[in-house]
């Protein structure tokens, strides 16, 4: 035996969990290498047996801004606040497509792993929290291609608000957590989920600001609009990275206290359901 | 001084049952969201003291008061027939699932070889399966990584280690997946059916690394229908029936207590009319029921006792030539025997006509015919080369049991699915 085992054994006491159970994040950390191997398992087999391989990580994003540059910047003309379209939709994109896997992903993350969830231990965290992680891959290489096109476009960083994109950052992953959180549980017992999803993904498209600038909303109904929490975090990172729109106001701080409360309360939700979780799989 | 490994208190599992039911009443949203915007009429009426259709929910108690302590290092079978709770028993100890009541404590790492295989991904190669299965069984990296020459070692696939698992062959699978399951080294063991899974090669494997587990001290909780291997692996164990304890007791004790005690009223298969084919009349299939030598309907017969099987029909109209068949095969589709109610040489080639009315065709087998196992009776109603009238390959199926079969002495499983008593003479020749 290693050293490893050679430990004198810890007593796990089992009891019926009470009310809100409590978030057992000693578990969370001592399974965090899991979390380490379904990323690095869902990044490798992602474009297994496929003929472009990784390329599609560069292909999908590329081309939804093809197809929004042709139809709102060519077509339909919106205003960019004077930013090339290409740019300006493809910096939207960027945590748009985190938050699209980590929904897709995320919310089917526990039933498509119900062997694992009927079979063994193991903080049930892990699974949808791996989703979410997972999208990161395909976020580096669309930044790679981001940056390439603001030097093809020759579009000035914002320089002296740069700074503030991990922030931002950390905004979308919370986010995209918070929703991947109650889709998953709410996904083991009602597989309304699965039906549901393509409509709202779409649906979300629309009420975010990715094809469009969020300005061209009329002032009384931005607080509403900021509601989505996707909203703060689009123009967060166009302003960021672009230096377009009105910077923090008040509704960012609307929309990142939804994102924190999605968190907060899906983490509970997911934790009050996980009991239940092997049993109605 | 004996440490205690595993303490259960008073463990009580409850379920919700008419599953069928239920689905169809809470499975869409529709419905919690009409049973919300109903809540307050419900609530409304509770509280004038009419009855709330949530109160009239059968609950099931899967478990119901359970205690038992376990010292460390001991062997532990767990005996019942399906729905004893034995497999709720080892959910809740692997933290899988939560009791309704009731506490555990377990002292240790608690591993199966339940989730042989979980989370293997065909894509991936043996080597990177190997440490996504150990990290999801609670492994930690180095610690896989100490271990990943004796795993694939003791996998006999070294040479394919890099080939994706989706190229294995199933053998090779199971082999590797469950090397890395024997490598945990838990603490506790908790085994359920794994004589159900794989060749019989492979089920010698797992039983000598369960025996290899006990031997180191660790604590085994070993779940089976299988008699003889419950007597050969443990020394003690518990009998369950309907989610309560019935006994704790030496095995060869729990075991008697269990084949005697009239708890394995499974053995009979009951046909309902929608499971009969339009085509099969005048023929219509009533029940089949395995019978043990006291004439009780019984799942697992001892194999130094003769069995019965009796299969009742009604023909509709008279049927001339009609033979009924009894088609014996182990539960891996190799056929043992067959067997026609004509057999009798008086009854070759006399074509007589069975009138209507209810019959039972009624075959008694000997004893010491079966070895340990689960077997499969088909039935079979025709008249020969004119037409055949009714057909079910797998009608029943039932255990058998070996204790005091010949050579049960040796502890060693017997390969073949008979297992007869032979004049056996050892003459000296000088």
């Amino acid at each position: 035996m290693t050293e490893l085992t050679k430990h004198e054994p810890t007593t796990i006491y089992i009891k019926p969990s009470k009310g809100l159970a409590a978030l057992n994040l000693r578990d969370l950390w001592i399974y965090r290498e899991l979390v380490f191997f379904m990323v690095w398992r869902d990044v490798k087999v992602k474009y297994k047996q496929t003929l472009l391989g990784m390329a599609w990580a560069v292909i999908q994003p590329v081309m939804t801004m093809l197809v929004f540059t042709f139809l709102f910047g060519k077509v339909a003309k919106l205003p960019t606040d004077g930013i090339p379209y290409p740019v300006f939709s493809f910096t939207a994109l960027l945590p748009w497509g985190l938050f699209i896997t980590a929904l897709n992903q995320g919310s089917r993350s526990l039933v498509a792993h119900n062997n694992m969830v009927t079979k063994i231990y193991f903080p049930r965290l892990i699974l949808p929290m791996a989703s979410v992680f997972a999208g990161l891959v395909d976020f580096a290489i669309a930044f790679v291609i981001l940056i390439g096109l603001m030097f093809y476009y020759q579009v000035t960083p914002a320089w002296d608000v740069l700074w503030t994109l991990p922030l931002f950052f950390l905004l979308a992953i919370v986010t995209a957590l918070g929703v991947a959180l109650w889709l998953s549980a709410i996904n083991v017992k009602y597989r309304d989920v699965n039906q549901a999803l393509p409509f709202l993904t779409q649906f979300w498209l629309f009420a975010t600001p990715v094809a469009y600038s969020s300005s061209v909303i009329s002032e009384k109904w931005q607080i509403l609009y900021s509601l989505n929490p996707m909203a703060g975090v689009v123009n967060g990172f166009r302003w960021a990275l672009l230096g377009s729109g009105n910077g923090p106001d008040i509704t960012l701080w609307v929309s990142a206290t939804i994102s924190v409360l999605i968190l907060v309360s899906g983490l509970f939700y997911f934790r009050s359901m996980e009991k239940t979780f092997a049993d109605t799989i | 001084m004996m440490t205690t490994a595993i303490s259960v208190k008073d463990l009580s599992k409850q379920y919700k049952i008419g599953a069928a039911e239920t689905k169809f009443r809470y499975n869409m949203l529709r419905d919690v969201l009409m049973d919300t915007f109903y809540a307050p009429v419900r609530i409304a009426k509770a509280m004038i003291g009419k009855s709330d259709r949530r109160s009239n929910q059968n609950f099931v108690w899967a478990l119901k008061d359970v205690s038992f302590d376990l010292e460390e290092g001991k062997v532990l079978g767990i005996v019942g027939r399906n729905g004893a709770g034995k497999s709720t028993l080892l959910k809740i100890l692997s933290r899988v699932t939560e009791p309704t009541a009731g506490t555990v404590s377990v002292r240790g790492r608690v591993g199966s070889l339940l989730e042989v295989g979980t989370g293997f991904h065909p894509e991936l190669t043996g080597r990177e399966n190997i440490y996504m299965n150990g990290a999801i069984l609670g492994m930690r990296r180095a610690e896989i990584d100490s271990k990943f020459d004796e795993i694939v070692d003791f996998s006999e696939v070294t040479q394919f280690i890099d080939t994706p698992v989706k190229r294995y062959s199933s053998g090779m699978y199971l082999r590797l997946a469950f090397a890395v399951a024997a490598h945990l080294e838990p603490e506790i063991l908790v085994v359920d059916e794994v004589l159900a899974v794989g060749d019989a090669e492979f089920q010698k494997k797992c039983l000598g690394k369960m025996g290899d587990v006990a031997q180191q001290g660790r604590t085994v909780l070993f779940v089976s229908h299988n008699m003889s291997a419950i007597l050969r692996l443990t020394q003690e164990a518990i009998v369950l029936n309907k989610g309560q304890m019935l006994m704790r007791g030496p095995t060869q004790e729990a075991v008697d207590f269990y084949l005697s005690s009239g708890q394995m009223q499974a053995g009979e298969r009951v046909w309902d009319a929608d499971e009969i084919p339009a085509a099969s009349q005048p023929f219509r299939p009533i029940n089949l029921k395995v019978k043990n030598r006291s004439g009780k309907v019984v799942d697992t017969v001892r194999s130094t006792e003769p069995l019965t099987v009796e299969f009742e029909y009604q023909l509709d109209a008279p049927v001339t030539g009609l033979r009924i068949g009894f088609y014996l095969s182990t539960m891996r589709g190799e056929y043992v025997l067959t067997s026609f109610d004509t057999d009798a040489p008086d009854l070759f080639e006399k074509f007589d006509s069975r009138k209507a009315g209810r019959y039972i065709s009624r075959a008694e087998i000997p004893p010491d015919i079966f070895n340990e196992g689960r077997y499969s009776i088909g039935v079979n109603a025709s008249s020969f080369g004119v037409r055949r009238y009714f057909m079910d390959e797998n009608a029943i199926a039932f255990n058998v049991d070996i204790s005091g079969a010949p050579g049960t002495q040796w502890p060693e499983p017997r390969v073949g699915p008979v297992r007869p008593r032979l004049e056996w003479k050892i003459e000296k020749l000088d």
